[in-house]
């Protein structure tokens, strides 16, 4: 199969577009769509100060390489969960974010927040001193990670964070949501979360309308290494079994999960459905950390990390600091 | 299945390496319908030939060696 766009051979077919590309056109079309995508949705300029959230994946990697190539003013965040595994699979991710950082010369700034050195215990452990998750840390985790994500970027005067969700996330998100017909959630699901007053970072998500195969294919073409395995912790999750079911339905129907996800952003748009209704939801300010909470006294992730240090205070071998 | 892989032993076949499983595919067909017949997605992978990305309509020669990447992450 050759290149849609010069005679050479071409690397990757996109069924859903119709489109073959060499290795050359490929990288120049994926940096030109991210920079549509950016303009259309309206997620950030060149004047904003952008944090991007990397956890050594090949989405998170890619798209700072992606808005640093396109000249965006990017920083990057990384958090160290200490999750193990087997595998040493945090220590392995941040080697892959080191390594990124330093092919690319002096001139970039990582900020590191590593969890257990910060809050005194890694999230495993954090996810066996309490109840939440069910006996499974990805709760405990999610929740950990958005607290310090806002945080670095409300605390460093960040205009906006990116995240690397791409179109495989964002519509097996969108199925698992649909078929619990989860309307808080579908309300709040989109590839741009407007900054509040009471101080959530404004969200945006500039691979979303890419296809994960389409961003694993940048991060080799691009010479990036990132974390090949998966989280230890992700085997059997519904997200991945709801990612296989739509893979199964694009083999037949090429550009499926696409169309499923973007009719459901133009249904929104067009008929009012799902809007966000961040205006009814009132926010309240946490007294212990001073980050935007539903729940008038302590937020989730104070609460949580409150019973793990007591949790870990009661153990003989206890490892609990205060943050 | 003893058919099958009487057919494989007197054919020339090419080899598809996923994670750590090896795949005896007979020569000839496309990396699609090999990663197909071997019950695999191939929305799911990327081919990877002696070092470099491959379209997947690619036709498999005797002794090629292909390299699946898994693309599916998350949790």
């Amino acid at each position: 199969m050759k290149c849609r766009k010069c005679t050479n051979r071409a690397a990757i077919n996109m069924r859903q577009h119709k489109l073959a590309l060499c290795p050359e056109h490929f990288i120049e079309w994926v940096q030109q769509q991210t920079e549509r995508f950016i303009k259309k949705y309206r997620m950030f300029t060149r004047d904003d100060r952008v944090l991007v959230a990397v956890s050594g994946g090949k989405d998170s990697l890619a798209l700072w390489d992606i808005l640093l190539a396109l000249g965006y003013q990017a920083d990057g965040l990384y958090i160290g969960l200490g999750i193990d595994g087997g595998i040493d699979y945090s220590a392995e991710s941040h080697r892959c974010v080191q390594k990124f950082v330093e092919e690319r010369g002096d001139g970039l700034t990582l900020h590191v927040v590593d969890v257990e050195v910060l809050y005194g215990a890694s999230i495993p452990e954090a996810a066996r001193s309490v109840a939440r998750g069910r006996g499974k840390p990805c709760s405990v985790c999610g929740l950990t990670k958005r607290h310090i994500m806002n945080r670095v970027a409300r605390d460093e005067g960040y205009d906006v964070l990116a995240t690397g969700h791409n179109l495989d996330d964002e519509a097996a998100t969108l199925f698992g949501n649909t078929l619990q017909w989860a309307v808080g959630y579908l309300r709040r699901q989109g590839p741009v979360l407007p900054a509040s007053a009471q101080g959530l970072a404004r969200k945006v998500k500039p691979l979303f309308r890419f296809y994960e195969r389409e961003m694993a294919a940048y991060a080799l073409l691009r010479g990036i290494e990132y974390i090949y395995d998966e989280c230890p912790y992700a085997a059997g999750a519904t997200s991945i079994r709801h990612k296989e079911l739509l893979n199964e339905l694009e083999i037949s129907s090429p550009g499926a999960k696409l169309q499923f996800y973007l009719h459901f952003l133009q249904a929104r748009e067009q008929y009012g459905i799902f809007q966000p209704q961040d205006s009814t939801v009132e926010l309240h300010t946490c007294p212990t950390c001073g980050q935007p909470t539903t729940n008038p006294e302590q937020c989730s992730f104070c609460r949580t990390w409150e019973r793990v240090r007591e949790q870990m205070t009661k153990r003989p071998t206890a490892k609990a600091t205060n943050p | 299945m003893d058919e099958q892989r009487k057919m494989n032993e007197t054919k020339p076949t090419a080899t598809l390496i996923f994670r750590k499983q090896t795949f005896e595919v007979p020569a000839g067909m496309t990396i699609r319908d090999a990663i197909i017949r071997c019950e695999l997605n191939p929305e799911a992978v990327l081919a990877v030939k002696d070092g470099e990305l491959v379209t997947d309509d690619t036709h498999l020669n005797p002794g090629d060696q292909i390299k699946l990447v898994a693309t599916i992450s998350g949790g």
